[in-house]
């Protein structure tokens, strides 16, 4: 499909020339604008790619606004950009956070400082604030445009348990952490790097967000959308294709197994704590006896300052994994709900086109017209099934290597941990030791 | 002329650190036939008598518990643990070990035993015996006494006291220790024939005693405060620690959970699956070592128990300090007021108000040979309460210099044990921290595999 092409050739983006097509227009109520896509040159490192053309009516969303062409969809089996640094071209830090009062509410604020050396950015550095309704925002956004990519999760809004202050600094910290992940990984991700809504989130001052916002389609029809998802979706599971009903398989298996892993490693972060907390204690005591002991002064205190190492080192392990095991694990709860969603919008894709087949067989309209919808329809649920056969490839690589090194990173910790433990203690017994040989001889001259 | 050399006394301190449980540790221990009874009232230490004397090498283990019904005192059904002390003497010159002797006991009988040690041995610490109930638990361990647990516990601090008590050069003599150890029947009778219950002060007057001396050693004092220390300092750690033991086996355990998870979910990973799976089985592994670590632990508190029970025994010798030096004041105080009585009498004059003088004069003066009458009452009085103060005196001293002697060894004791009681638990905690670099280092690669 030659259509409109507004190239925006840029070099060395990615591993291989790559000239991009992309095309867009208005936006508006499905109006059909064509998204090309072109054959890319295959790096070496690079395995076979999706190509493939839509038609943008297929894609029941309308997320890019008029002012500036939408990216095109180019996917890639791609290796994690997170690997190859030297090809990122794009960095974005998420930190201080900013308490704002207002007459109606109090929020936080981000601020996201971006540089980046593409081409169709007008800087090459930018410093926004953005709050977690922008987040909320962008994530929808993205959602809509590409309904059966894996996009990243984002941090809950609130967690009902255990919250006693709404903007506590604990929880503050980590769902900055969070949203920093967020915006790196949509960084990351071949697609939705592109992606125009992400572009506007990262640049635009704080008005300019705003207006863009209100563009695109309204609550009510997006209120629709959803009902009719909802509907269809459970006609699309009768049809799934087996590979699909594979995914599907894993995905509640994967979702279930690391609820579970979520729950075990938040308790011990729990336990490890409360052990800390009993250990603070322990120490002082050897301190206190040995004011009422002459002989055992040295030992006691030895004991002591052990043990009160050993507490330092408890306590560092636990910020290991509040570091390195919590926010991994729990991220990927939120990926299992994401995938979960994922697969509903690809059924719901698949109902439609079933139930037009369903029409065409009972001849319920007009045969010429169904057909030629029913075209673009499997038109449609191809590009949607190969868009998430490809980025679930690539999730499922980046989970394995997350789960990987976050659990490695846990043993690492636990290892130094003990052998932090294993030091003092068996230096303590040196020095007992030493001072009995000591004290024999001394006895025996 | 006082006690076996000190470098046999070395010996003699059986080694908590050994594995206690293990029956037949070797105790050198001397132990002598008394004809008399057993009765000796803070006398002096030096016990031989000549013919009766012999030098024996003996083994005494608790080696077994039972649990038995019978009847009470009060014939009714109950239920309760036996446990099988064993002596055995062994031959110095080829170390074979014969069994001499061998009967069961419960444990109101080493109570009984103790409570005549201490009547007939106020200058003694008396060892303690393993606590009656279970304290400073923590969730794992039940506080019942039917608990195997408690009860190997148990056993094995009842092996403890008989094997401190064989060694102490003083109590190691009795003759109804001996008796314990070796006459099963009849038994408690013979103890009770002793009637050291009678002899047992009474608590009322040792709190009396303690209210109101004057003039007690110093030593003593600061002995008492001591011990009070040493309770209070040892119960607030063995409570801690029952606290720190708890929170560790939630997090050892809790661990053990990965393992399942893991395993479960290993079955829909190609890549991932093999290293979850072992990773997983080594989870296992490090939520069950905590089983071992902590029982070991549970040894060394019973190691401090037994001086948290101590500090009793500290007191009671106080106690009995004080006891007897207000009787002593009190005696010297009785004395110089019937002297002064008497004073009174022989010149006439009346300086303190007695009610004799009172009747006196309410019923006219007594007649000269009344007055002679009760002089010489007074002066037999006076001789008899001289001779009385001379002995209380020399008595207090005997005592105050045998108590502080073994005080003395039981301080010696004291710091060795404990000292390395400590050091037993940094090798605890070595071991402890050796096994979870393993487990965790095999759980690495595991992980760094998948």
């Amino acid at each position: 499909m030659d259509g409109e092409r507004a190239s925006e050739a840029r070099s060395a983006e990615l591993a291989g020339e790559s000239p991009r097509g992309g095309a867009a227009g208005p936006g508006g109520s499905g109006s059909s604008s064509l998204l090309q896509a072109d054959v890319l040159d295959l790096d070496e490192d690079e395995d076979d790619l999706e190509v493939f053309s839509k038609d943008a009516s297929l894609m029941d969303m309308s997320s890019f606004s008029p002012m500036m062409p939408t990216s095109p969809l180019s996917m890639i089996n791609q290796i994690k950009f997170e690997d190859e640094p030297d090809l990122k071209d794009l960095f974005i830090t998420v930190d201080e956070p900013e308490s704002h009062v207002t007459t109606i509410e109090t929020f936080i604020t981000y601020r996201i400082v971006t540089k980046t050396s593409r081409g169709e950015f007008d800087s090459s550095e930018f410093e926004v604030r953005r709050r977690y309704q922008d987040f909320l925002w962008l994530k929808g956004k993205l959602e809509e445009a590409y309904p059966t990519l894996i996009i990243p999760p984002l941090p809950e809004k609130f967690i009902v348990k255990g919250m006693v202050e709404r903007f506590n600094d604990d929880f503050i910290e980590t769902r900055r952490k969070a949203l920093h992940k967020f915006l790196n990984r949509i960084a990351d991700h071949p697609t939705l790097t592109f992606n125009e809504d992400f572009k506007v989130f990262l640049t635009a001052q704080a008005w300019e967000l705003s207006s863009h916002k209100k563009q695109g389609p309204g609550l009510l029809s997006r209120m629709g959308q959803t009902v009719r998802a909802v509907a269809s979706s459970m006609r699309g599971v009768k049809n799934r294709p087996e590979e699909f009903m594979e995914m599907n398989n894993f995905i509640e298996m994967f979702s279930q197994k690391i609820n579970l892993i979520d729950k075990i490693s938040q308790r011990i972060y729990k336990e490890e704590r409360e052990y800390f907390d009993e250990m603070k204690e322990y120490g002082p005591i050897h301190i206190l006896w040995s004011a009422s002991e002459e002989d055992l002064v040295d030992t006691l205190k030895g004991v002591a300052s052990c043990i009160d190492r050993c507490c330092k080192a408890t306590e560092k392990r636990m910020t290991g994994l509040s570091e390195a095991l919590l926010p991994v694990i729990h991220e990927y709860v939120l990926y299992s709900e994401m995938l979960m969603g994922v697969m509903k919008r690809r059924d719901q894709i698949q109902a439609e086109l079933d139930s037009k087949v369903e029409a065409l067989t009972n001849k319920k309209a007009d045969a010429g017209l169904l057909t030629e919808e029913i075209g673009k329809l499997e038109d449609k649920v191809e590009c949607a099934n190969n868009a998430l056969k490809a980025d679930w490839e690539r999730w499922k690589q980046n989970m394995q290597n997350d789960i990987k090194s976050a659990f490695t990173d846990t043993a690492e910790e636990n290892i130094h941990y003990y052998e932090q433990c294993l030091a003092t203690w068996e230096s303590f017994l040196t020095s007992q030791t030493d001072l009995h040989l000591e004290e024999d001889s001394e006895d025996k001259l | 002329m006082e006690q076996a050399d000190p470098s046999s006394q070395r010996s003699l301190q059986p080694a908590p650190l050994e594995p206690l449980g293990g029956p037949g540790a070797v105790v050198e221990a001397s132990v002598s036939e008394e004809t008399a009874g057993a009765g000796r009232e803070g006398s002096g230490v030096d016990m031989m008598t000549e013919n009766t004397f012999w030098l024996k090498k003996i083994e005494i283990s608790v080696s077994e518990a039972e649990k038995r019904t019978g009847r009470n005192a009060v014939n009714m059904q109950e239920t309760y643990t036996a446990y099988l002390i064993e002596t055995r003497s062994v031959e110095h010159t080829d170390g074979q070990s014969v069994l001499t002797d061998s009967l069961w006991r419960r444990y109101s009988e080493f109570e009984l035993l103790r409570n005549y040690l201490l009547v007939y041995y106020p200058h003694v610490v008396v060892p303690p015996l393993p606590e009656k109930r279970a304290e400073f638990v923590w969730h794992k361990l039940s506080a019942d006494n039917m608990d195997p647990d408690f009860v190997e516990r148990r056993r094995i601090g009842l092996e403890n006291f008989l094997l401190r008590v064989a060694s102490h050069p003083i109590l190691c003599r009795d003759k109804i220790f001996y008796l314990f150890l070796t006459q099963e029947g009849n038994w408690k009778e013979t103890v009770n024939e002793t009637g050291f219950q009678l002899k047992a002060d009474s608590r009322l007057k040792a709190l009396n005693a303690t209210f109101r001396v004057k003039n007690p050693d110093k030593r003593f004092t600061e002995l008492k405060h001591y011990s009070d220390e040493l309770q209070s300092v040892i119960s607030h750690l063995l409570r801690v620690r029952a606290r720190v033991a708890d929170r560790l086996y939630g997090v050892y355990k809790v661990h053990g959970n990965y393992g399942r998870v893991f395993s479960e979910w290993s079955a829909i990973e190609k890549e991932m699956g093999d290293g979850l799976q072992s990773a997983g089985h080594h989870m296992d592994v490090y939520a069950s070592s905590i089983d071992d670590i902590l029982e070991d632990e549970e040894h060394y508190a019973d190691q401090l128990k037994e001086y948290l029970f101590y500090a009793e025994a500290l007191r009671a010798v106080c106690r009995k300090h004080e006891l007897m030096q207000y009787d002593l004041e009190t005696a010297a105080q009785d004395l110089a007021s019937k002297k002064q009585q008497c004073e009174e009498l022989a010149t006439g004059t009346v300086r303190t108000f007695s009610l004799k003088g009172m009747t006196t004069k309410l019923f006219g003066q007594e007649t000269a040979e009344q007055r002679e009458a009760r002089i010489k009452v007074l002066e037999e009085q006076i001789n008899e309460g001289e001779q009385q103060l001379k002995s209380k005196n020399l008595e207090g001293r005997e005592f105050v210099k045998n108590a502080w002697a073994d005080i003395e060894r039981f301080k010696e004791q004291k710091n060795q044990d404990l000292k390395e009681a400590l050091i037993s638990y940094a090798i605890m905690q070595i071991s402890m921290c050796k096994k979870g670099i393993q487990v965790w280092t095999n759980a690495k690669e595991c992980f760094s595999k998948m």
